[in-house]
């Protein structure tokens, strides 16, 4: 439903905007000339329209809007394949899709195997001619089977009844699949069906596992019939599988056909029975020769003119078939491009862009189900609010041996089996957060975990790297003693670290965090650097004369100077560090966005890994509007000074 | 008294191809507290570097250079400082750059907001004290900077060609506020400039430097500062008197420029 209203909005959004924009183009005066920048001022029509235009795109590579509009079509397209899947086999027999019989490919498939191995026997090295003779009588003999096939005056009765049994059981499967009313269902079958329907669910529905809680893949399309049409073709499709499992059942045998086989059969046994070990050349030839009567033994080869009427029925149902489908292949052609569900057989997948592309309608639903907290990814929320005591930080900041150097003993059980609480042992419990105050909300989840990384890492990287990049920017011993240090490491991409950092620091934050850190402090040194290095030599003159100190001219000259560099610094770093980070995510650890999109990748949970690069792309947007508006906030003499 | 004195002050720079450049030869000169002096000369004839000298920011080779008989060696309140550019602090408004000086020695904030008013006003800047210094045009940027220099009270005002980046009109509005501030002040001023009409307009005295090596070629007493104190500037400039002198020096430097071309080729 949604989807459909959101489908017509976008649609006379871009066409509205279209319209607009060409009007506005004829009444407007443009006095610009071309390379004027001032011509691309405004437009933000174009902006809905290009916005639009990718929602669209999206909309219908997904099949999202097949999905809205005909959300019953995918579970009849997918009977249609099953249809599809259980005619393949018999028509294969046919050339209506094939260039010719079956019976005559194989024909002259097994010719020609046959010729081959002849002339390889004839000219081997390895045999004598007594040989030669004996294996080219078995394949004479072998050639000899097929116009005992082929011969339309050995075809038995019994055969011939059965092909007429199996076309008419065809005839009367078109009659019936023509009637309105097949395949005459029951009011309890109906039920029953309506049943599995529901249990099954719609195409695309989200699930939530109520065990673990985690979100389940999402059901690509429903198997079972939904609709009249669809059952239709579901029925007739099982009864197809029957009529196709009846008719390469049976055999072309006639016993002139029998006995040859059995003779030949028989003698190459016998043949390979007397050859010894070093002639194995031989019996693998011999081998071959069986195979090959075997294989012309199985398939289904009959007189040339003998199935006519079934095909004639075959092709009846396939036309049939067709004309019941109608709608259904326009929706098929127009709604499903870069693929199909057809394609998928029984098996009912979607083949095509549709299946790695997931449906905005569904990933927005599990991205809703996902916000949940009760839900999240892995038993983690992405973004929520739990209530921490304050003991637990107290506990954490204050250092346990506190309670160790205070003097007398830790309370001892009694005889009674009580434990007498005194001073130190109270101590104990404060400092190790073993006691309750009051709660505050502190935010944890997935994102708020990623988020802390980088914001801990790039933390860091400005307190140690913003001093040291100015003393270094000042100093001729702090720019020659670190420099060789932050050189050596600043050029290896900071990925190439992670492994390393990672095993030795541990998966958790505190690895995570220190690669950040090492990402974010090359690039704040860099920049305060320059900063510091870029003051004009006249301010500090004149802040001299104004009778600043050392420290004061650091601190109110070339801080401030430096500030432009800085922030600019800052916002390439944090860049940097979202980078790294997911990246990191993805080799190891449990919590984080990155995690998310490897978890949800090795479970081709396409809708999971389109929400998370949603999720970082928002991100990484915000942190850089925000540092854009600090930016323009903080330095507004900018390139004006 | 006599305050300012330098005696065979000499100033060689090694750049850092190895060559030698005498920036500086044998300056004596004495400059009596009260005195505008200006000096003049032709580009690279050592004017600033003088000026930085006597600021403190850099040591002379040679020589020994005393303000009130205590030897200038490094930069210090009692010298103050203005800059072709200003040089002021963008990143603070018009007030917080003038009182930057009293900041960093922690004077009383109320005392200090009086006294950036007071020199606020004197430089024709009243009302402009919350204004981002990034906003002002060049001529107000000047005046912030005399402000922040002044409001510290130095016994010498140096200035290294304060006015040579402004528009005929603004440069002559700030030559009349740098002798209204001289009258009234009292200050001992070295004023650098390659504008000859200025220095003969705010110089007292006027020393015409000459380079290759830097040194003083010719010096000068004028009337004009005095009379610019009462009369129009416009109307010292059509003096006969200022015309000839003006006639002279231009001479004088246009024959060094020649010098210098003839050495080069
Ligand atoms: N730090 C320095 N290193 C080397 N040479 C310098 C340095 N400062 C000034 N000079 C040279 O000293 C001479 C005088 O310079 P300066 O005092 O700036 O001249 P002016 O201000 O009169 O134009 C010039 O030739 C200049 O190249
Ligand atoms: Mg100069």
């Amino acid at each position: 439903m949604l989807t459909q209203i959101v489908t017509f909005l976008i649609f006379f959004a871009v066409i509205g905007c279209i319209l607009y924009g060409r009007r506005l183009i004829k009444t407007e005066k443009v006095d610009a000339v071309f390379g004027n920048p001032e011509r691309a001022l405004g437009g933000t029509h174009w902006v809905i329209v290009g916005s639009s235009f990718l929602l669209l795109i999206w909309l219908y590579y997904s099949w999202d809007i097949a999905k809205g509009f005909y959300p019953k079509s995918a579970n009849e397209l997918c009977q249609v394949g099953k249809v599809n899947d259980s005619l393949l086999g018999l028509k294969y027999q046919f050339p209506i899709e094939e260039r010719e019989f079956k019976s005559t490919s194989q024909i002259k498939k097994e010719n020609k195997n046959l010729e081959k191995l002849s002339n390889e026997i004839k000219n081997s090295k390895e045999f004598n001619n007594e040989q030669k003779t004996i294996l080219v009588s078995f394949i004479d003999k072998t050639n000899q089977l097929i116009p005992l096939l082929t011969n339309e005056d050995l075809l038995e009765n019994e055969t011939r009844e059965k092909i007429d049994d199996i076309t008419g059981k065809i005839n009367l499967l078109t009659e019936n699949f023509q009637k309105p009313d097949y395949p005459f269902e029951t009011e309890q079958e109906l039920n029953e069906r309506l049943k599995a329907v529901n249990e099954e669910g719609g195409w695309g529905i989200t699930k939530i596992d109520a065990g673990s809680g985690s979100i389940e893949n999402t059901l690509e399309v429903p198997l079972v019939p939904a609709t009249d049409r669809g059952l239709k073709f579901h029925a007739a499709a099982q009864e197809l599988n029957l009529i196709s499992e009846e008719f390469f059942k049976l055999r072309n045998h006639n016993p002139e056909f029998k006995n040859k086989i059995k003779e030949i059969k028989d003698e190459i046994k016998a043949y390979r029975n007397d050859l010894t070990e070093s002639e194995e050349i031989a019996s693998t030839y011999a081998k071959n020769i069986v195979k090959i009567a075997r294989r012309i033994e199985f398939a289904s080869i009959y007189p040339p003119n003998a199935l006519d009427k079934m095909q004639n029925a075959i092709i009846k149902f396939d036309n049939a078939q067709l004309d019941a489908q109608g709608g259904l292949r326009l929706i098929d052609t127009f709604l499903f491009p870069a693929g199909t569900i057809i394609a998928s057989g029984p098996s009912c997948s979607e083949q095509g862009s549709g299946r790695w592309l997931p449906k905005p309608s569904d990933t927005f639903n599990k991205f809703v189900l996902m916000s949940k907290p009760s839900v999240g990814y892995k038993d983690i929320p992405l973004l929520w609010i739990k209530m921490v005591d304050i003991s637990t930080w107290i506990g954490f900041i204050l250092p346990d041996w506190i309670a160790d150097i205070l003097p007398g003993e830790y309370p001892v059980h009694t005889k009674d089996g009580t434990v007498k609480q005194n001073l130190k042992g109270a101590v104990l419990k404060v400092v190790t957060g073993d006691f309750k105050l009051f709660k505050v909300p502190v935010p944890y989840g997935h994102i708020w975990d990623s988020f802390l990384r980088v914001f801990l890492g790039l933390v860091f990287g400005i307190i140690i790297g913003v001093p040291l990049g100015l003393f270094m920017g000042l100093n001729r011993f702090a720019k020659g003693f670190f420099d060789p240090l932050i050189e050596l490491y600043r050029p290896v991409p900071p990925l190439a670290w992670a492994p390393l950092i990672i095993s030795v620091l541990g998966i958790d934050n505190t690895g995570k965090v220190f690669l950040l850190f090492m990402v974010s402090l090359s690039i704040m040194i860099i920049s305060a650097r320059a900063g510091a290095s870029g003051t004009q030599l006249s301010k500090i003159h004149a802040a001299h004369s104004l009778g600043a100190s050392k420290k004061q001219i650091l601190r109110y000259v070339i801080f401030p100077n430096s500030l432009p560099e800085i922030l600019t610094g800052i916002r390439v770093a944090v860049g940097m560090c979202w980078g790294t980070l997911v990246a990191a995510e993805f080799l190891a650890g449990t919590t984080g966005i990155g995690f998310v999109e490897n978890v949800a990748k090795k479970y081709f949970q396409y809708e999971v890994i389109w929400i998370t690069i949603f999720i970082m792309g928002m991100l990484g947007l915000l942190f850089d509007v925000t540092l854009r508006k600090i930016i323009d906030k903080t330095i507004p003499w900018r390139g004006k000074g | 008294m006599s305050d300012l004195v330098s005696q065979n002050l000499n100033m060689i720079f090694k750049t850092p191809k190895g060559e030698t450049v005498h920036a500086l030869k044998d300056l004596n000169f004495t400059l009596k507290r009260g005195e505008l002096l200006t000096v003049l000369g032709p580009s690279g004839c050592g004017k600033t570097t003088l000026l930085n000298i006597t600021a403190g920011f850099i040591r002379p080779t040679s020589g020994t250079i005393t303000l009130n008989d205590k030897e200038i060696d490094g930069p210090g309140v009692e010298r103050g400082m203005v800059f072709q550019q200003g040089a002021l602090f963008e990143w603070l408004t018009v007030a917080e750059n003038v009182n930057f000086g009293l900041r960093m020695k922690k004077k009383d904030p109320i005392e200090t907001q009086k006294k950036v008013d007071e020199w606020l006003e004197i430089v024709g800047l009243k009302g402009f004290g919350n204004t981002p210094t990034y906003q002002l045009s060049g001529g107000m940027q000047q005046r912030v900077a005399l402000a922040r220099c002044l409001i510290n009270d130095p016994d010498l005002i140096l200035m290294d060609e304060p006015l040579g980046a402004l528009d005929a009109l603004t440069r002559e509005k700030m030559q009349s506020l740098v002798l209204k501030i001289w009258k009234e002040t009292g200050k001992t001023i070295i004023l650098i400039t390659h504008s000859v009409e200025e220095a003969l307009l705010l110089g007292e005295r006027l020393y015409v430097m000459a380079p290759r090596p830097g040194r003083i070629h010719k010096e000068y007493n004028l009337p004009f500062a005095s009379m610019g104190l009462k009369q129009d500037l416009r109307e010292i400039k059509k003096d006969k008197d200022f015309s000839a002198k003006r006639e002279e020096i231009l001479e004088m430097i246009w024959n060094m420029e020649e010098e210098i071309m003839g050495k080069e080729n």
